[in-house]
């Protein structure tokens, strides 16, 4: 946690979607450097361009200006060379693949041997703690545990950053606030880059070493919090006047740019 | 239960249209003979002719019973024989037929081409009537030394690669943005992306493809035997019974073309649900 090595590094970034009705500025001078070990969130309403960023750091969209780096490379070879786990809204599991299979999947891609795929995929299980669900199939666990399964999937190569599009955005608010904990530990443990996409305030400032408030038309980044919280945090330090400080801060930015509504 | 009703109430009206159809005959009969005819004689009589306009229920099973249990398998009156005639070419047409669906299907997703060309004339192909089709296939296909089962399993083919090229389509095209996007984050090849995610997403609309594809194969292989003046095979039996008037046997060779379809849906319909219970892919 020691080197600052940059893992994102963004410069004037600029995304325009062509439509039928003209142009859309989904991302317009975006500027934002990651470090290696931060827990990043984005917040913002829907079409400020956070999932639209987070699938430009992915390549799975080009930007339409400016420059991006993901680990000193081009978002391609960065994907080419599997340098990220990508985790979508949803699960995604194969129905037809247990548990086990599933996060199997993404490492017979990539070609690894058969024991280290055993090996791997029970270490990720138990980072999950979802030990024992390896023979199970996705329709026989909760939407909560699809979803920490599609996580240890993510974790399963060796990727050293994470990327996550609302991971937990449609489960309840219970399950939620467990797999938050998890994350923060999981992210304790393995000492990964995590850039999160969320439009939840407390989520954001509970998780987040770096909160980027972003809003809409054009999208662009209007705040960028670092958090004085510790790594340390457990559930109740929601309760505490730093961090109400800090979801404030956030709930101002997001009004501020939502101003023009 | 409610089936049992339907099936009753089918054959009262079978009857009932036996009695209807197969009066004229029976009073033209009566006349001749200077006889009267009473209701119980005419129901009689309507019900047990010898080449009637419509056959009553039991003749035709009676007919069913003698060609088939009666009969040595291997005689030429075996109804099982002709059966396992038309069945062997039904079978090969649609072994043909899936794997040249399938194969067009894949070069239709996967090629852009392909996509805007075969298309037009896969669906081409289908406005054409098949009975006009087959003579063709079968002359064609004679003139070059080729006969026998071979012919009609093309014209099986030709009939049941439609609903699979179709639904494999759109099965091949069933895995959303975001699986799709998931290999990409992954580097997955298109090989990868077909064997792991595509083809498996596919399944359930291969199977619905298949049953389609099956009852079509079987209309094709009958039709295809019917223009060569075949010697065997439930098409053969159904011209031979309308060469010579024997309405009892063209009825038995359809009722037993409809079983052996129904069967052959039904063993798919097996398989189908097997298949997408250990997938995962049905409660």
């Amino acid at each position: 946690m020691t080197q600052a090595k940059t893992v994102i590094q963004a410069q004037g970034l600029d995304l325009t979607f062509e439509t039928n009705d003209g142009p859309v500025h989904a991302l317009r001078d975006v500027n934002l450097a990651i470090d290696k070990g931060e827990f990043v969130s984005f917040i913002g309403p829907s079409g400020c361009g956070k999932t639209t960023f987070l699938r430009v750091m992915a390549d799975l969209e080009q930007p339409t200006g400016g420059h991006i780096s993901v680990n000193g490379m081009t978002p391609a070879q960065a994907r080419q060379r599997r340098a990220y786990g990508y985790v979508f809204q949803a699960a995604g599991l194969y129905p037809w693949r247990t548990i086990g299979g599933n996060i199997r999947l993404p490492l017979e891609i990539m070609g690894y041997d058969r024991a280290d795929q055993d090996a791997r995929v029970a270490r990720v299980l138990e980072l999950v703690e979802l030990d024992g669900f390896e023979r199970k199939f996705p329709w026989q666990l909760s939407g909560g545990m699809q979803q920490r399964a599609s996580i240890a999937r993510a974790l399963a190569f060796d990727a050293d950053l994470l990327l996550m599009d609302e991971p937990f955005g449609a489960l309840d608010e219970i399950v939620r606030d467990h797999l938050n904990e998890q994350l923060l530990k999981l992210w304790d443990r393995t000492g990964k880059t995590i850039a999160f996409v969320t439009h939840s305030i407390p989520e954001a400032v509970y998780l987040s070493t770096k909160i980027v408030v972003m809003s809409p038309r054009p999208g662009r980044i209007t705040d960028i919090i670092d958090s004085p919280l510790p790594r340390e945090r457990p559930l109740d330090i929601r309760d505490t006047p730093a961090f109400l400080e800090i979801a404030h801060r956030v709930r101002e930015g997001l009004r501020a740019g939502h101003g023009d509504v | 239960m409610p089936v049992a009703v339907v099936v009753t109430v089918i054959i009262a009206i079978w009857y009932a249209a036996a009695v209807g159809l197969n009066a004229p005959w029976a009073h033209d009969k009566a006349k001749r003979a200077g006889q009267e005819l009473g209701l119980a004689a005419l129901v009689q009589d309507t019900w047990s002719q010898d080449k009637p306009k419509l056959p009553a229920p039991h003749q035709v099973g009676a007919e069913i019973w003698k060609t088939t249990v009666q009969k040595k398998i291997t005689s030429k009156r075996s109804l099982v024989y002709h059966g396992w005639i038309t069945l062997s070419a039904t079978l090969l047409g649609f072994g043909f037929g899936t794997v040249f669906g399938i194969l067009l299907a894949v070069g239709i997703v996967y090629n852009r081409t392909m996509d805007m060309s075969v298309m037009p004339w896969v669906i081409a192909s289908q406005t054409i009537p098949i009975l006009a089709i087959a003579p063709m296939i079968i002359v064609v296909l004679n003139a070059v030394g080729i006969s026998g089962l071979l012919p009609k399993a093309m014209i099986s083919m030709y009939l049941s690669f439609f609903p699979v090229v179709v639904g494999m389509v759109k099965g091949l095209r069933s895995p959303d943005r975001m699986q799709l996007d998931q290999m990409r984050t992954w580097n997955a090849s298109a090989a990868q992306t077909f064997w792991r995610l595509r083809l498996p997403s596919s399944m359930p609309y291969l199977f619905t493809s298949l049953k389609i594809a099956m009852a079509a194969s079987l209309v094709g292989a009958i039709v295809g035997e019917l223009p060569t003046g075949a010697v065997a095979g439930l098409g053969a039996r159904l011209l031979a019974g309308s060469y010579y008037g024997q309405t009892i046997q063209i009825w038995s060779a359809l009722i037993a073309a409809a079983a052996l379809a129904a069967v052959l849906v039904s063993l798919i319909g097996v398989l189908q649900r097997v298949t997408l219970r250990r997938m995962g892919m049905q409660e």
